[in-house]
């Protein structure tokens, strides 16, 4: 737990011009950024995939809140999700059918108040305890609620779910809702409140003080706080966040079904947070897109996209703890200190064996699958355009090359550009020591 | 800064998203959402060859409307969030029919997701062609004019059960035993009212419910079953859940009647062999490749000379292509706002025995004839085993279309 | 009523002893190495797998010796080249490599031996019935379970308490520079219980294989209730283990044979409504029904009030 590095949030510089366009220059960005995605994706599956993003990303980052920010590891953090989502669209056909003139846009936050509430109910018994306990607990919980789902039907509406319409509510300026792309400014804009919310939240000191509380328990205690109560604090508004994006997806799909409570939904939250970089805040993010991106199209590419996920999540855990953002932050003192270009030819050299490797790997796994799982189908199969049988010795041959070789070359690679990374670390320092 | 790093990385990560396959004329496009990978995959897969079976043949008789048919798979995993980015992907593509059976929760999603979607998008044409999700709703209250259901629905299953049980005098103690969610509590209310309402003098002394896909030891059910002195069992338990009960059921040396829906679902004919229960399984279903009618044993010997190691198929996938291809080409066209009116009208000869069936109109369900069968060692004249087990399915009675009909409570809302 | 309970506290025998059968390894690695393995029951199936494959040529009985012996083997190479590495990035990254080590095994398993049943039958020798009461057959094949179960207990308890490497192995557990310094390869223990817990496993799954169905889905069917044996048990207690999972088996055992119900108790509900329809759901539900996620709730009990188990030595 010690070794999850801190969550880099830096203070802002002295300038106060600087200040401005430092701290919210970066947000009007996103904002930005946000308003024009849809112009560029804007089929029907392009609007579906970036709307799911957008929600992942709150999911994600409220999960790091507990596993970055506070270091507890939860297995059922879907639990907040999906109660959110299912409360919000009880809420939803309530408010159909008393007319009552609540707009739509208020909705992801009835979702986070429930995600509160079960955050409260729930921390108060999990967070008594920390480290592996603590996360048999929420496995426990979430195997609870995710099996009361199915027993209390009317609630979770058993295997079909709850349904709703969300163009049946109020509609204040002639907005319905109907088209994808009016939810997906909705959930743009929740979006970006959230992570603003949840980045304010991790540079308050209640925030400092829950990386304390994952850095060093015992002297958080010779200090005078109670590490329980902040544990607890953490959880219940972790547990708001992810609310709200359950209202979002109840929202979303006009559905909520007892899938969203299961474990593969919280299995899949562990996932992006880590692939994307515990320590980081962006990293979270950088996940959630990543694998949304993923789920939606690998599935078309290969059936056996579940073992590349795995083999990717266990190569991730082993070699680069602190996920993509964890790397890309390993860059910026090199950039700081302009020695970037140093090591960017090292970066290529690496890169293109450690590519070989992959693609051996993949041509392996591949070809295995043609011949085991699809055996019915005869041995011809192509990959990346290139046709062949995948019984004939010669691919078998270019894989098993592709992948040794690669990966040896790989190793020495990375030797050097260890090396030459540590080069140019202790440059960069010196010049910013100079400068 | 950390910003814009990750505002690239999202811009340059979605730009593959952006590409997007250019659409061929001259092809019909079919969606088919199931499980292509995951737990329900062996399932999933089987609806796949059996639709790529069906369009080989069809194209190589010049295809429907001279243009070419293409099944194209889109894995749900039997999620209903995840089915349907998988239909709005299939509808980017330029698919307007979805064939979709694993799972009554995707399937009403879908149901819902497709009725919105012809209201939000007239003129867009998107049908759904429902192959195996039963849940008796998605024809009554939820009903839709864009679904049509071409499996009898698990009301209509119990009723032909109950008909043909009424026949069987030595049929006098039923328990019943159900997976504890909608499906299984569905199944097991329809038993108890129609056997109540047709057969009084038959006594149900056990009615249990089994954690969904969690029991790994059955014996304490088969106990039970034991216990209530009951000669016939009726369950609606699928996968794991009725071959574990069934093995179970072999090892404790139980012999009574097992009347089920799934027992030839992928893996449950290999449990019972192995449970060595010859004669005892039963299931209701739209055919059996052992039934004596030889267009449908020609084209089963065809299809299982093709996919040796998985040879499980529907009969009614070749009932439901079969008037998909007529009505388009009725309607002269494969948009769905000109060719559903042809099919919610058509009468048509079943695959399985040539015998008359018909959409009805008023909920979209197709009626068709049922069969009980029972799983054994072959006699002569019965060529087909499953699963390389040596035994197959043996019919024993035949339930005309007519005797499985039930009333309907659908509104259904009609494009004007 | 007599017959109930006679034939629900033998099956909650048979299946308790198999559940420790499972839980032994997992108690074993956590209790010397302080690894809970969430990868457990994946090693589980795959000694199944194998000792059907064995099996497919060779007979059940080869099997039975061989398939624990690879897995064991394939065991100790995780821990070499895997958690070894993991380990030194903290618990929270071991938990989550041997989390995502479930998946890559689970998918390798569907890959090479599809996602169908597998027809793994009990040996010849032993699949008869042994006895038979109130006219519900007990096979043979499920009491050798239940000896070798005891066997299994008996044997690790000895030499776990009572030799001198499993003294040596407690002391690595507590004070591993201690123990290295006394001359002892301290990582070589470590690789070696591996590798042992993980045979454990395996001779779980060669015995649960024909019992109950091999398929790949098994270890996502008993995984999480290995956990709550070792937690309720007692992180890094054997005879715990044994205890909770003989307390867990008949638990469920007995509560599948129980259907009372608060409706049943008290009568139904009068009033209709919509709220009322909600707390039906509650007020009709079966303690049949709740069954499976009994374990659960003595998991989460079991935390809050004593998280060192029944008769857990550590705290983790």
């Amino acid at each position: 737990m010690s070794r999850v590095s801190g969550s880099r949030v830096s203070a802002p510089s002295l300038n106060s011009g600087r200040v401005f366009t430092g701290t919210y220059g970066v947000w009007v960005a996103a904002a930005v950024v946000l308003v024009v995605l849809p112009q560029i994706f804007s089929s029907g599956l392009g609007l579906t995939t970036l709307s799911l993003m957008g929600m992942m990303i709150i999911f994600a980052l409220s999960y790091n809140m507990l596993l970055g920010q506070t270091g507890l590891l939860s297995f059922g953090h879907a639990v907040f999700f999906g109660l959110g989502g299912f409360i919000t669209v009880h809420m939803m056909n309530l408010v159909e059918a008393d007319h009552v003139p609540l707009p739509l846009v208020v909705f992801p936050l009835i979702g986070g108040i429930s995600g509160l509430v079960f955050g409260i109910i729930f921390g108060a018994v999990a967070t008594r305890r920390a480290g592996t306990a603590f996360a048999m607990i929420t496995l426990g919980i979430a195997e609870l609620v995710a099996s009361s789902a199915l027993i209390l039907r009317h609630a979770f509406g058993g295997e079909e779910g709850i349904s709703t319409d969300r163009t049946d509510l109020v509609q204040p300026f002639g907005i319905t809702f109907g088209p994808q792309l009016q939810v997906y400014y909705l959930i743009a804009a929740w979006c970006l409140a959230s992570m603003a919310a949840m980045y304010a939240l991790a540079r308050t000191p209640f925030g400092r003080m829950c990386n304390a509380v994952r850095d060093n328990p015992e002297r958080v205690r010779f200090i005078g706080y109670n590490t329980q109560t902040v544990r607890f604090m953490s959880f219940s508004l972790s547990g708001f966040f992810a609310g709200i994006a359950g209202g979002l997806i109840a929202i979303n799909f006009e559905l909520m079904s007892s899938t969203q409570l299961g474990a593969a939904q919280s299995g899949s939250v562990i996932l992006m947070t880590y692939i994307g970089g515990v320590g980081e805040f962006i990293g979270p993010i950088i996940g959630a897109v990543l694998v949304t991106y993923l789920q939606v199209t690998l599935s078309d590419v290969t059936d056996v996209w579940e073992l590349y996920f795995g083999l990717l999540f266990i190569g991730m855990v082993m070699f680069v703890p602190g996920g993509i953002a964890g790397l890309l932050m390993q860059q910026r003192p090199l950039l700081q200190g302009r020695q970037l270009h140093r090591v960017l030819p090292y970066y290529g050299l690496a890169l293109l064996p450690g590519l070989a490797a992959i693609l051996g790997l993949s041509l392996v796994i591949e070809m295995t699958n043609q011949l085991t799982v699809h055996a019915s189908d005869g041995p011809a199969m192509v990959f990346f355009y290139v046709p062949f049988n995948a019984n004939a010795p010669l691919p078998w041959l270019i894989a098993v090359i592709l992948l040794a070789g690669g990966t040896w070359l790989f190793l020495c690679a990375a030797r050097t550009t260890g090396h030459a990374y540590r080069e140019a670390l202790s440059a960069a320092r010196m010049r910013r020591e100079t400068a | 800064m950390n910003k814009a790093m990750a505002s690239l990385a999202l811009g340059l990560s979605m730009l593959g998203a952006a590409a997007m396959p250019v659409m061929a004329a001259g092809v019909i496009k079919i969606g088919y959402v199931d499980p292509l990978s995951g737990d329900g995959a062996s399932v999933g897969q089987i609806g796949l060859n059996q639709l790529d079976f069906i369009a080989d043949r069809v194209n190589a008789k010049g295809g429907v409307l001279g243009k070419k048919i293409k099944i194209i798979g889109y894995d749900d995993q039997v999620s209903p969030q995840a089915a349907l980015v998988q239909v709005q992907k299939a509808i980017d593509d330029g698919v307007h029919v979805i064939v979709q059976g694993n799972g009554s929760s995707v399937g009403l999603a879908i149901e819902n997701f497709v009725t919105k979607y012809n209201e939000r998008n007239p003129g867009a044409g998107v049908v759904y062609l429902n192959y195996a999700a039963i849940d008796p709703i998605m024809t009554n209250q939820d009903c839709s004019y864009w679904h049509f259901a071409f499996d009898a629905n698990s009301d209509m299953k119990m009723a032909a059960l109950v008909n043909y049980m009424k026949t069987q005098p030595d049929i006098k103690k039923v328990f019943l035993i159900d997976q504890d969610y909608s499906f299984g509590h569905s199944v097991a209310d329809a038993a108890q009212r129609m056997l109540k309402a047709k057969d009084p003098e038959v006594q149900i002394v056990g009615n249990v419910f089994v954690p969904l896909l969690k029991v790994t030891d059955f014996s304490p059910y088969v106990a039970q079953i034991k216990a209530s002195g009951a000669d016939t069992v009726i369950t609606g338990n699928w996968g794991p859940d009725l071959a574990l009960l069934i093995k179970a059921a072999g090892q404790a040396g139980l012999r009574v009647h097992w009347y089920t829906y799934y027992a030839a679902l992928a893996g449950g004919t290999t449990a019972v062999k192995q449970a060595n229960l010859a004669d005892d399984v039963f299931q209701i279903n739209e055919g059996v490749n052992n039934y004596d009618y030889a267009p449908q044993q020609a084209v089963a010997r065809a299809y299982i000379d093709q996919h040796k190691s998985d040879t499980d198929f529907y009969p009614r996938l070749f009932d439901m292509m079969g008037m998909l291809f007529e009505a388009m080409t009725d309607a002269n066209s494969a948009n769905p706002v000109a060719f559903v009116p042809k099919l919610e009208d058509m009468k048509y000869k079943t695959f399985s025995s040539g015998a008359a069936a018909y959409i009805r109109k008023s909920d979209h369900q197709f009626i068709q004839p049922l069969f009980i069968s029972v799983f054994g060692p072959l006699g002569a004249n019965q060529p087909f085993d499953e699963e390389h087990t040596g035994w197959g399915w043996k019919v024993v009675a035949q339930i005309p279309g007519e005797d499985t009909v039930l009333p309907t409570t659908c509104a259904m809302k009609r494009p004007r | 009523m007599l017959e109930i309970i006679f034939i629900s506290t033998l099956n909650g025998i048979l299946y308790g002893m198999l559940l420790f059968l499972m839980a032994s390894g997992l108690t074993v690695i956590f209790s010397m190495m302080g690894v809970l393995n969430f990868a457990h029951a994946s090693f589980y199936m795959l000694g199944a797998f194998f000792g059907f494959e064995i099996s497919r040529y060779m007979g059940y009985w080869p099997g039975f010796v061989l398939a624990p012996l690879l897995v064991g083997v394939i065991g100790m190479g995780v821990e070499r080249y895997g958690l070894r590495q993991v380990h030194r990035h903290g618990h929270v990254a071991e938990l989550l490599f041997t989390f995502g080590l479930t998946f890559v095994i689970q998918e390798l398993i569907e890959m090479i031996w599809g996602k169908l049943p597998m027809n793994y039958s009990a040996p010849t020798a032993l699949n008869f019935p042994a006895f038979e009461i109130f006219a519900i057959n007990y096979p043979m094949f499920k009491l050798f379970g239940l000896s070798v179960s005891i066997a299994i207990f008996v044997v690790l308890l000895a030499a776990v308490k009572r030799s001198r490497v499993g003294l040596v192995v407690q002391a690595a557990l507590s004070h591993p520079g201690m123990v290295g310094m006394l001359g002892h390869n301290v990582d070589r223990i470590f690789m070696l219980v591996f590798g042992l817990g993980t045979g454990l496993a395996a001779v779980a799954g060669v015995i649960a294989g024909p019992v109950l169905v091999t398929q790949s889905n098994m270890a996502a069917l008993l995984g999480p209730i290995l956990f709550v044996v070792v937690v309720v048990g007692g992180l890094g207690s054997l005879a715990g283990a044994f205890v909770a999972s003989l307390m867990i088996g008949l638990l469920q055992t007995f509560a599948v044979a129980c259907n009372l119900s608060l409706a049943g108790v008290f009568g139904q509900l009068g009033a209709s409504g919509a709220l009322v329809a909600y707390i039906g759901d509650i007020w009709t539900v079966t303690v049949a029904q709740l069954a499976t996620i009994l374990p659960y709730l003595l998991l989460v009990l079991i935390l809050i009030f004593r998280p060192r188990g029944l008769m857990g030595t550590r705290e983790s």
